[in-house]
């Protein structure tokens, strides 16, 4: 396959981007973008260029480090899937392929396709975690019952890797399917309701202050999740914060 | 905004309870609407009824009036704020991949339909006002039926009450779910939500419709 491929390069976080044009030839349609990607940078060294910066990890889908905008959507155009599993076979002979970092006031650009996610880290930090009593007298988890229910939708939940595709194809560039999942998967289960009311107060105070936008349910990030988190999650965080509200 | 509205959740969840209100208020309205089309008497002792009873005009009234305002206030308020929240553009941005055109396009419906209450209320409430608390006319219960069949005559009226209408449908077809969704809502029951909300956004901006036609040509 030959392909044009348009990509915003963009130096540091203080410099202006803009997109650039490249040309890469031979890419097999068995390849993994991100190998395609490998390709174009092994290209650009060869003729002493800068490579083109991008995020990217365990290329297993596992680990949501590697994020990109392709032609229009987060992960590309195939469903249920990280950049890495996305294969060159989507595409055809001679297309032209965008592709552009996640785009979020949230997710400033560090450099070309790679942005900064620790907004998710922070909102996480703020509550998304439990406290166990590790003085030897520590419950086991098995220990206490949990519905078979209960249990499968916070593994769901739980299935949220954080690559922050949710956050790039929403129109609002809102973080709510992430913090949804984070709050879901502990308030679903014993462990998780000691601190449910703080927990999901804190999370919410913490994506508003990181500037992520409002939902207005477009279902477009459950859409886009490579994991399928589903917006029940949301609808689960707004009954939490809710009640945790009322609670005060 | 300050205390329990600062926060995001609290915005969609006040939203979606201006909505549903909103909700209600069309089966109302649509209702004592139909009662024209059927009775003329009918129509006049409701609308009388609407007109002078003190409960609804002085306690409903300014509670249906800060509701609109409200929802509409708070819809500006959000779309600034999520604008806000993307300061560089997409070069290529697939929208309709991933969602539908009403519910991304909720900012531009409403304000179709803003447009259109300023002109609904320059043509029947400010008329209203003006009979009964500016010029203090002495009430006439039977006056309604004829006021309202001879503001369809102009077809320009029934043409742009139909074009918001059809909008108001867009905008329900998302609303109605979306609202159920924001006050956290999401369980088995929620396909009955989506098809009620569907059908609901059709049938009541179409029965609005129908009866401004139908004054239209039966005046």
């Amino acid at each position: 396959m030959n392909l044009t491929l348009k990509i915003w390069r963009q130096k540091d976080s203080k410099t202006k981007g803009q997109m650039v044009e490249y040309k890469v030839t031979d890419i097999s349609e068995h390849m993994s973008f991100l190998e395609m990607m490998d390709v174009l940078n092994e290209q650009l060294v060869a003729k002493n260029e800068e490579p083109v910066a991008f995020d990217h990890d365990c290329r297993e889908g596992i680990c949501g480090m590697c994020s990109l905008h392709i032609n229009g959507e987060a992960h590309g155009p195939d469903r249920g899937i990280t950049t890495c599993q996305l294969h060159m076979r989507m595409f055809h002979d001679g297309e032209t392929i965008t592709i552009e970092p996640w785009r979020a006031k949230a997710f400033p650009v560090i450099k070309d396709l790679v942005v900064d996610r620790t907004a998710f880290e922070r909102i996480q930090q703020a509550g998304g975690y439990i406290s166990v009593n590790t003085s030897g007298n520590t419950q086991d988890a098995n220990g206490i019952p949990i519905s078979k229910h209960d249990a499968d939708k916070a593994m769901d939940a739980a299935a949220c890797i954080g690559c922050g595709a949710c956050v790039a194809s929403c129109k609002n560039s809102s973080a709510m399917l992430f913090v949804g999942a984070k709050v879901s998967q502990f308030a679903l289960l014993p462990q998780g309701k000691v601190e449910a009311t703080e927990r999901v107060l804190n999370m919410v105070k913490q994506m508003d202050e990181e500037g992520f936008g409002n939902c207005t349910n477009t279902g477009a990030c459950e859409v886009e999740c490579p994991k399928g988190i589903s917006l029940e999650n949301i609808a689960r965080m707004n009954r939490e914060y809710l009640s945790a509200s009322m609670k005060g | 905004m300050s205390g329990f509205l600062s926060s995001s959740i609290a915005r969609k969840f006040a939203m979606a309870l201006s909505a549903l209100f909103l909700i209600i208020f069309l089966i109302i309205h649509l209702t004592v609407n139909l009662t024209s089309v059927f009775s003329e008497d009918v129509f006049n002792q409701l609308s009388h009824f609407m007109g002078t009873n003190p409960l609804i005009q002085f306690g409903l009234q300014p509670v249906l009036i800060i509701g609109v305002i409200f929802h509409f206030v708070m819809g500006f308020v959000l779309e600034i704020r999520n604008k806000g929240a993307r300061d560089v553009k997409y070069v290529n941005f697939k929208g309709a991949a991933n969602s539908t055109w009403m519910s991304r396009n909720m900012i531009y419906s409403g304000l179709a339909i803003l447009a259109f209450l300023v002109i609904h209320f320059i043509d029947f409430w400010l008329p209203e006002m003006n009979y009964k608390y500016i010029e203090g006319l002495p009430a006439d219960a039977t006056r309604y039926y004829e006021e309202l069949q001879h503001k369809f005559v102009p077809i320009w009226r029934v043409a742009a009450y139909s074009v918001a209408f059809v909008l108001l449908a867009l905008h329900l077809l998302h609303g109605f779910q979306s609202a159920f969704q924001s006050m956290g809502f999401n369980n088995k029951y929620s396909s009955f939500v989506k098809a009620l909300g569907k059908w609901y956004s059709i049938i009541i901006p179409a029965g609005f419709i129908f009866v401004t036609l139908y004054h239209h040509f039966n005046h």
